[in-house]
């Protein structure tokens, strides 16, 4: 079976590395590009949850800067999502009187998701590890919180009114409907697949940006500070600067998201941005390789066809398998209620098994090939 | 003109003198030492010249420039670089990431020329790498630049780090035990090393060193501290022979006996 395996593959690997990666890539992007038609024609339609499941992958690219590059554990990163899909509801919501064009409005988001993303960043910057952690959970439940109360917002000192009962949020109910993209006439609605290229375009720039900044100064710059944030101060590297841009980054990237998932549900309320969102995506991040651009896209994808997919299908085996032999609680389970059970278990078994990630980074994994050969060359020294 | 020159420094931690009211005037092109017995305040000294610690009083000037209190990547952008006392690479980076890090504060592409990648960035980028790739080989790395940093040998390491420092074009560079832990072959390797870094780049190298035979060797000037104070300083001869070093390394009942062996002798090459 591996001989098999090993002849059908020579041809494939007999081609250079460079080769082999652009076939890799172009393939890839073709069967996204093609995925909507060949959904047609096999009829799955499973175009809109796959556009939910690109989204959160766009999420944990910007988490991956945070967390994976720099280093800077967030748990409340899904309140940049929030602050993103809020910022674009309320400037689309024909209940105020702004309702701007969403290819502006995206742009808005995402500064606003930055700016943001260095208000939360500034008191957390002389905070490490656990501490920072707390705080940005902390963050993430304050954000759907001050959604709500929104509703009726009155800012002024003494007698004196600024804003009064002024309603930005619409507090519970939430923001519906919310302005829809529309480009060259046409205008994005009920069919999934304008909405599916869309995020793909997103998808592929912030790949971009996140490919373009690993490899560079300022990439370097935050992987040293997740290294030894001492010496990297010693070194030249501006830790506060450094940190911020960070947080900005990262946060601009659910801003984009944010923005986007506003617009296709069409509403937004506090009730989408829980903290369990938030630990989802850090799973995703975690799942695939923390830092590691292929790692946390396919990672993701991976968990999200779990939750998708792999559940729910699973339930329907099981519940026919309780049916066939009588055993009652088998009939009636339903697995997607022990999703976070799963997920759970996954991070468990990942952090024994590897805690690099499943798709560690070619440093990482060249490390751990050395420490094989160390381990079975004991006796050379380099 | 000296290019570093403490005045009058102390830093205190509560209620302890950590360093007291320390002077001492590093000059250009010199290899100059700090010893004293453990707990003397050297790396306490080390920290407040990078900016680690901020000086309780006094001042504290590199190359006419004061940096005393500033923070450690402001005094690296004026020209300090240094090494820890226990390695403090970054380990899951490659070697020549190590040195790249070293080089950010000189390089001047920013954030949005990373996302962009203009010409000009992609030129910079390069020439980094070049220069990053040259002085690994300067140190002894050649072609270890693409091992990540924990894998190296503890000896390469340390070249590493020394590397990492000089990409940041220090004018002064502050070694905390740069032999600590090396076998003899390793030290003389090292010594060897920080020798061409002075003759070859230029650098002032300032070391801490608990290695007498290093020091005395290498070194054309010495302070020694005691209890965060000064008590000597001079050639190495000068402070070999001075009782207070001796009476702090060895005690104070060994110095009296080495003094009164060495006045029998004198008294006995006298008779």
């Amino acid at each position: 079976m591996a001989q098999l395996w090993h002849s059908l593959t020579g041809p494939w690997r007999a081609l250079p590395a460079r080769r082999r990666q652009r076939l890799t890539w172009a393939c890839s992007i073709l069967l996204l590009l093609i995925f909507p038609l060949v959904d047609k024609a096999f009829k799955w339609g499973v175009v809109n949850d796959v556009t939910d499941v690109l989204v959160l992958v766009i999420l944990s690219l910007g988490l991956n800067i945070v967390v994976g590059y720099a280093g800077l554990l967030d748990l409340g990163y899904a309140a940049f999502f929030a602050i993103g899909a809020y910022a674009t509801g309320v400037l689309t919501w024909p209940g105020h009187p702004l309702q701007w064009n969403f290819w502006i409005v995206i742009w808005a988001a995402v500064i606003v998701a930055a700016f943001f993303g260095i208000i939360i960043g500034t008191p957390t910057l002389r905070l490490r590890g656990d501490y920072l952690a707390i705080v940005t959970l902390a963050f993430g439940e304050i954000v759907p919180v001050v959604m709500r109360n929104l509703g009726s917002l009155t800012i002024g000192i003494g007698p004196w009114r600024l804003v009064s009962d002024f309603n930005l949020t619409n507090g519970v109910q939430g923001l519906n409907p919310v302005g829809r993209p529309s480009l060259f006439g046409f205008t994005f609605s009920f069919d999934p697949t304008p909405w599916y290229y869309l995020i793909l375009v997103i998808a592929a720039l912030v790949i971009f940006a996140n490919v373009r900044l690993q490899d560079s100064r300022l990439g370097r710059a935050w992987m040293a500070l997740r290294e030894d944030e001492t010496a990297a101060d010693c070194m030249g590297v501006d830790p506060i600067r450094t940190k911020l841009l960070a947080f900005a980054i990262g946060a601009s990237f659910s801003g984009f998201a944010g923005a986007f998932y506003a617009a296709k549900l069409q509403a937004i309320f506090p009730e989408l941005f829980k903290f369990n969102l938030s630990i989802m995506i850090l799973c995703m991040v975690i799942l695939g390789g923390m830092g590691n651009i292929k790692g946390v896209v396919i990672g993701g994808m991976l968990l999200q066809l779990f939750d998708r997919v792999i559940l729910t299908q699973t339930t329907f085996f099981v519940r026919y398998i309780g049916q066939t032999f009588h055993i009652a609680p088998l009939a009636t389970v339903d697995l997607s209620l022990w999703r976070w059970f799963f997920f759970g278990l996954a991070m468990v078994v990942i952090m024994v098994l590897k805690p690099e990630g499943l798709f560690p980074s070619a440093a990482r994994r060249a490390e751990l090939h050395a420490a094989d050969e160390e381990t079975a060359q004991p006796a050379e020294r380099g | 003109m000296a290019l570093l020159e403490a005045r009058r420094i102390s830093k205190q931690f509560g209620g302890l003198a950590a360093v007291s009211d320390l002077s001492l005037d590093i000059e250009k092109g010199a290899i100059a030492s700090l010893i004293g017995p453990n707990g003397a305040g050297k790396t306490t000294f080390f920290n407040m010249v990078s900016g680690i610690y901020k000086p309780t009083s006094g001042q504290m000037v590199l190359d006419g420039r004061e940096i005393g209190g500033l923070r450690p990547n402001r005094a690296t952008a004026l020209g300090l670089g240094r090494t820890f006392q226990n390695i403090r690479l970054f380990s899951n980076m490659t070697a020549l990431e190590n040195v790249l890090v070293g080089m950010n504060c000189r390089l001047k592409s920013a954030w949005y020329g990373a996302l962009l990648r203009t010409p000009s960035v992609v030129q910079e980028e390069a020439k980094a790498r070049q220069r990053a790739q040259e002085l690994l080989v300067y140190v002894g790395l050649g072609g270890k630049g693409e091992t990540v940093a924990k894998n190296l040998p503890y000896g390469l390491q340390r070249r590493l780090e020394i590397a990492r420092a000089l990409a940041t074009q220090p004018k002064l560079m502050l070694l905390d035990e740069p032999t600590a832990g090396m076998n003899p072959l390793e030290t003389v390797d090292a010594m060897a090393l920080i020798k061409r870094v002075r003759d070859e780049l230029g650098v002032t190298i300032l070391l801490i060193e608990h290695d007498m035979k290093v020091v005395m060797s290498i070194s054309e000037y010495i302070t020694v501290l005691d209890y965060g104070a000064k008590i000597a300083e001079g050639t190495p001869e000068q402070v070999r022979a001075n009782p207070r070093v001796i009476e702090a390394y060895l005690g104070k009942g060994v110095a009296a006996g080495i003094r009164r062996a060495k006045q029998q002798v004198v008294a006995k090459t006298e008779r």
